[in-house]
Order: structure tokens, then C-alpha cells, then sequence
């Protein structure tokens, strides 16, 4: 094997060398070819997707920054293979964070921890501190945690049920039908809204979710997810089914909603990492290697697996 | 086997003809062994059409049977084509709850794993018994002097432990495997994303199978259970040994418990009865009662390939 030269590029190149096609587009479903038609909603999206030349959306919320949530010392590991350690992470309401790393280093478990999800595979077992809102999560009502911390998956994942229901799953009790619909049209109609999905489905609330196309059903997991006015939301590539269009407007979407919860990403997609981070966590074998602006991690690693990895060297 | 003939064999462009005799045969006879079953399954149901249609007679649906050696005395088979309905009835409403509880705690439980697993065996169990060593248990059982009050009781207190009971009883165990089959095979198909989705919303595991998995597996439940009714209108031992077999439906008095505890026959007992092997002897009733039957269970088959096809519902993996 050739040994790989230093890097000596200066920043503007890191940030330009396209990252290795990591993505993996499983689902295809809206013709993302096609430009759309003047009457279309959300008619804002350019007939060239720019998923292919990544370029900083808006640099800074406006809103104010707070901490919502912090690992700290966190290590987890699955019987005796330890898949994240000793990683300490904040997680702020007004900024997204990234998550990025090759496959397998543990960014998905260190998510899954957020939310105490992780807890469900029988050999997982966490030490460290993780608290929402300077309180331990796991001395939380893990059903109450999860109200507060919601979480978004890789697969669209609707459940077979009607929009309407999906998106209200959250506001109902345990396992009950009640309250009915008058009382919930309000907080259903406004996490539609927020996921900007109302325009699209608002006359058919009462169509079976699973009809949806891939972008609009993973829309309506992120309106299933934000109905119960989380804090944290954890999105764990939420992208990386669809087609370029769907994830422009899946990023857009992202970017709106970091003023009102705290977001923690997942992508495998540096690129996307670029377009909508503001800070970013790079984990490589189960360690938080560097954190910090997105700027600076992507511009200027200090680190040298960061600066392999952001410019494609391996992963 | 030469090179040469190897590769002739396994190239798929070349035409039969060409291929070695050993090849040629075993592709003729999986040919034959399919054109055959056509031929059998058309057969049946032409015959039986044919004989069912020469014996028609709508008087056959309305009367009731009665023992008589002339044969324009009688009678039809509403009593059979009645408790047919009744016994399909009452042992799909044993059978489907208990199928998909025992299917949910397999498939979303299932611990602790030995008892998973011999659970599982349980079923096998079930599902391999021929029915009438059901029937014959089943015999055993209700004839306890403590499940007498479950059918007729003569003089003395001799308990007669055939009744519709007993026999939907036994029966709900012949479709009791169907159901856990096509409910863990329904919930298997829900990818655990799915169910992890529901967690992080804050449901708890019952809410989630409650609300998300028992509905996305209602078509698997309808197959399972669609095709158990049709295993059970289908079945004779049991109507025979714990039904009691008697041509009409002999009912207590007291009420819908008094027809539950009471005897009957079913569709398949009178074909049996009036076919050349039974006491009644009148195979032209046989074979339209033969024909009704079949079409009850094609329908019933029907239904099902529309319920598993219809409402199917798919997540991205």
C-alpha cells in the first residue's frame, strides 16, 4: 500500500474535496429529475440539487443558545465489546449537532443513549452521566424521557394507521384511542405545520400514512416526533433513504426547527454535516475524536483522523 | 459426468432436447407432478359440480334430515349446513384470541427461551395430532362428571360429553396452530424500527403492540384464521365422535346454552353418512352436499387470498 502524504491543502480544499459516495439512496420515490411545477408547495426547491456541491446554509441561529442535554464520561458497550467511551457531548437548544464517523463507531449507540433506547438490547450496558435539563435520565420515567426526547429514524417508519393518528399517537394515553379527534386537530394540525407538511396532507388527514411518498412519510415521522413539544430532537440519518429533493427539504426543515428543540443529527453524509451542523461531533472506534464548530472541524480539524476523514482519506 | 456435459447441463439458453437423459427426465417428471395436480384438482371440482348440479334441489338447504330408508322422505341438510356454521363459528372464537396471544408472546416476549421454545413444541404438537385422537381426548375430558353441565346428562347422572362444546373445543385445537402461524409470521414482517418508533414516542411495549403491531398484523391474523375455519369445516372425526352426529340439532332448554350444550351434525358427518359407507345410503345427497361444502371452503379460501393481498401494508427495511 502507497503511504498517504500528509495533507497539505489549506482549508478551502478540505472543504471542497468531494467526500467518498458514502450515501446509500434505498428509496426513490419522487421523480427528483422533473422540475417542479410553479403551483407546487413548498414550491421553493431549485431544479438543481445542490446535495452534490456543499455549501454553508445559514451560518447562526439568531436565538439563544442552551445547554438541554450532556453526556458526560458516557460509555456503553455490548457485552464485552465496548461501542462508545468516555464521551462527553452537549447538546444545545438553537444549534444542531452532528454526529459523523464511518460505520460502526458508535455515533448511532451514543443517540440511542439520549433517549434510553439503547437500553432495549439485552447486552447493552451504559455508564456516565447523561442528563436532560440537569436532571439524570435514568432517574426519569423512561416514558416520560422519551416524551422529551424524541427521536427520528433512519427508515421512514409511519405506522399503519391515518395521518391524523399518526401524528396524535404521542398526545393519546397509553394503548388509548381517546382523546378524539376535535380535542387534538389543533396540536396535530400545528406539528404538521411545523414539519412543513401541512400544505400537502391537510385535506387528507384521514388517508392511511403508509400511501405517502418516502419523503412525506419521513416528514411525518418528524411531525409524529415534535407533536408532543419535545426538547431534544435525535434524528438518526433521517435522510439517508430518500432521493436528494426530499433530504433538501428534510435539511431545510432541520435548520428551522433548531430555535424551538435541541437537534443531534447522525449522518454518514459529511456533506449534509456541512450544509446544516453548527457544531460537530467526529467519533471514530467508539470515541468522540474532536467536537467542536462545524467550521472549524470541517476548515480546520486539529485532529488528524478528523482531517483523514473529512477529506475522504478513509471511512 | 464429463466437462462437456456439464456445461451443456447448466447452460440455461440450451432447449431441453439437448440436455442429458438424467436431466431430461427429472425436468419432465417435476413437469408431469404439476400438470397432474390440475388434473386432480379439476377433476374434483367438475365431478362435483356435475353430480351437484344434477341433484339440485333447493329443498335440500330448508329441510331438515330425518331417518327414513325412502329417500324422497329424507329430508335436506339444514340441520348439517347449520351446525357447520356453529361449530366454524364458536371454535374461530376459541381459537383466534388464544392463537394471537400465544403468537404476540412468542414473537414480542418469548422469555424466558426454554419455555419459548417449548411453547413452540406445544404447538407442533397440537398441529401434528391427527383429529381423531383429538376427538378421542376429547371424549376423555368431557365426560367428566365435572363437565357435565357442558352437555346432555342421562339418567343417573351418566355424563354424554358429546356436544357443540366439546367438539368447537377440540376444534378450536385443530385451528389454534394456524392462527399462531400467520400472526408470527405477520409480526415478524414488522421491521423492529418500527416498534423502536413507537418507544421513542414514550409508548410502553403493551401500547405498542396494542396500538401499532396488532393492527399492521390484522391481514396475517385473517389468513390464519380464514384458513383455520376451513381446516375446521373440513374435519369429520371430531362431528362424529364429539358432536354426536345425530341428523338433527338436538338443543336443551335452556337457550342459546341449551343449543351450545346440545348435538348436531355438520356437512361433512352427513356426507359421510350418506355416502355408500354410511348408514343413510343416499350418495346423490352425498355429492351435493359434497359440492356445497366445497364451495363453503373455496369461498372461505377465497376470502383469505383477498385479505392477505388487499390490506398489505409495507414498511422500507
Amino acid at each position: 500500500m502507497e503511504p498517504v502524504a500528509p495533507p497539505t491543502l489549506d482549508e478551502r480544499d478540505v472543504i471542497l474535496t468531494p467526500p467518498p459516495p458514502v450515501r446509500r439512496i434505498l428509496v426513490d420515490r419522487e421523480p427528483n429529475v422533473v422540475p417542479p411545477g410553479p403551483g407546487r408547495p413548498n414550491g421553493a426547491a431549485p431544479s438543481t440539487p445542490s446535495t452534490l456541491t456543499a455549501t454553508r446554509r445559514p451560518d447562526a441561529s439568531p436565538g439563544p443558545k442552551i445547554e438541554r442535554m450532556r453526556a458526560d464520561d458516557v460509555s456503553i458497550a455490548y457485552g464485552d465489546k465496548e461501542a462508545v467511551s468516555d464521551v462527553t457531548v452537549p447538546v444545545r437548544q438553537g444549534e444542531v449537532l452532528a454526529l459523523i464517523g464511518p460505520s460502526g463507531c458508535g455515533k448511532t449507540t451514543l443517540l440511542r443513549s439520549f433517549n434510553r433506547l439503547v437500553e432495549i438490547t439485552p447486552t447493552a450496558s451504559r455508564t456516565g452521566v447523561i442528563s436532560l435539563d440537569g436532571e439524570d435520565v435514568d432517574s426519569m420515567e423512561v416514558t416520560a424521557l422519551r416524551r422529551r426526547v424524541s427521536m427520528v429514524f433512519q427508515q421512514p417508519n409511519p405506522f399503519p394507521m391515518s395521518v391524523f393518528d399518526n401524528v396524535a399517537y404521542a398526545l393519546r394515553e397509553q394503548g388509548s384511542r381517546r382523546p378524539g379527534k376535535e380535542e387534538l386537530i389543533d396540536p396535530v394540525a400545528d406539528a404538521l405545520e411545523r414539519a412543513g407538511l401541512w400544505d400537502e396532507v391537510g385535506d387528507t388527514l384521514d388517508h392511511p400514512a403508509l400511501r405517502l411518498s418516502g419523503g412525506q412519510q419521513q416528514r411525518l415521522c418528524i411531525a409524529r416526533a415534535l407533536a408532543a413539544r419535545p426538547e431534544v430532537l435525535l434524528l438518526d440519518e433521517p435522510c439517508s433513504a430518500l432521493d436528494p429533493r426530499s433530504t433538501q427539504v428534510i435539511e431545510e426543515l432541520i435548520l428551522r426547527l433548531r430555535d424551538e428543540v435541541a437537534v443531534v443529527i447522525v449522518t454518514h453524509n459529511m456533506q449534509q454535516a456541512l450544509r446544516i451542523a453548527d457544531h460537530v461531533g467526529f467519533m471514530y472506534l467508539g470515541e468522540l475524536v474532536e467536537y467542536g464548530p462545524a467550521d472549524q472541524v470541517f476548515g480546520a480539524p486539529r485532529e488528524i483522523r478528523t482531517r483523514e476523514y473529512v477529506g475522504g482519506a478513509f471511512g | 459426468m464429463s466437462a462437456a456435459a456439464t456445461a451443456i447441463a447448466t447452460s440455461p439458453r440450451d432447449s431441453v432436447e439437448n440436455w442429458p437423459l438424467l436431466d431430461r427426465v427429472g425436468y419432465y417428471a417435476a413437469w408431469t407432478a404439476g400438470v397432474a395436480l390440475i388434473v386432480v384438482a379439476a377433476t374434483i371440482v367438475i365431478y362435483l359440480a356435475i353430480k351437484g348440479a344434477q341433484y339440485f334441489d333447493l329443498g335440500m338447504f330448508t329441510e331438515s334430515p330425518t331417518a327414513d330408508i325412502d329417500q324422497s322422505k329424507s329430508g335436506g341438510f339444514k340441520d348439517p349446513l347449520l351446525g357447520t356454521i356453529l361449530l366454524t363459528v364458536m371454535a374461530t372464537a376459541i381459537a383466534a384470541p388464544i392463537g394471537v396471544a400465544i403468537a404476540v408472546w412468542l414473537t414480542e416476549y418469548g422469555r424466558p427461551a426454554w419455555l419459548a421454545r417449548a411453547v413452540e413444541s406445544g404447538i407442533e404438537v397440537v398441529a401434528g395430532t391427527p383429529s381423531i385422537v383429538l376427538a378421542i381426548f376429547g371424549l376423555l375430558v368431557f365426560q367428566q362428571q365435572a363437565l357435565g353441565f357442558l352437555s346432555f346428562e342421562a339418567e343417573g347422572n351418566a355424563v354424554f360429553g358429546r356436544s357443540f362444546i366439546a367438539a368447537a373445543t377440540m376444534m378450536s385445537l385443530i385451528a389454534l396452530p394456524l392462527v399462531v402461524g400467520g400472526t408470527r409470521e405477520a409480526l415478524h414482517a414488522i421491521p423492529g424500527h418500527v416498534r423502536e418508533a413507537s418507544y421513542a414516542l414514550g409508548k410502553t411495549k403493551a401500547a405498542t403492540i396494542r396500538r401499532v403491531l396488532l393492527p399492521a398484523a390484522r391481514p396475517g391474523i385473517g389468513t390464519g384464521t380464514a384458513l383455520g375455519m376451513g381446516r375446521v369445516a373440513g374435519d369429520t372425526a371430531i362431528v362424529i365422535v364429539l358432536l354426536g352426529a345425530t341428523l338433527q340439532i338436538q338443543r336443551g332448554s335452556d337457550g342459546l346454552f341449551g343449543l351450545f350444550r346440545g348435538t348436531g351434525s355438520t356437512m361433512t358427518s352427513y356426507v359421510f353418512f350418506n355416502s355408500p359407507a354410511g348408514e343413510g345410503n343416499a350418495p346423490e345427497k352425498a355429492y351435493l352436499a359434497a359440492f356445497v361444502l366445497l364451495i363453503v371452503v373455496m369461498i372461505l379460501n377465497f376470502a383469505i387470498t383477498r385479505i392477505a393481498r388487499g390490506r398489505q401494508v409495507s414498511w422500507s427495511r
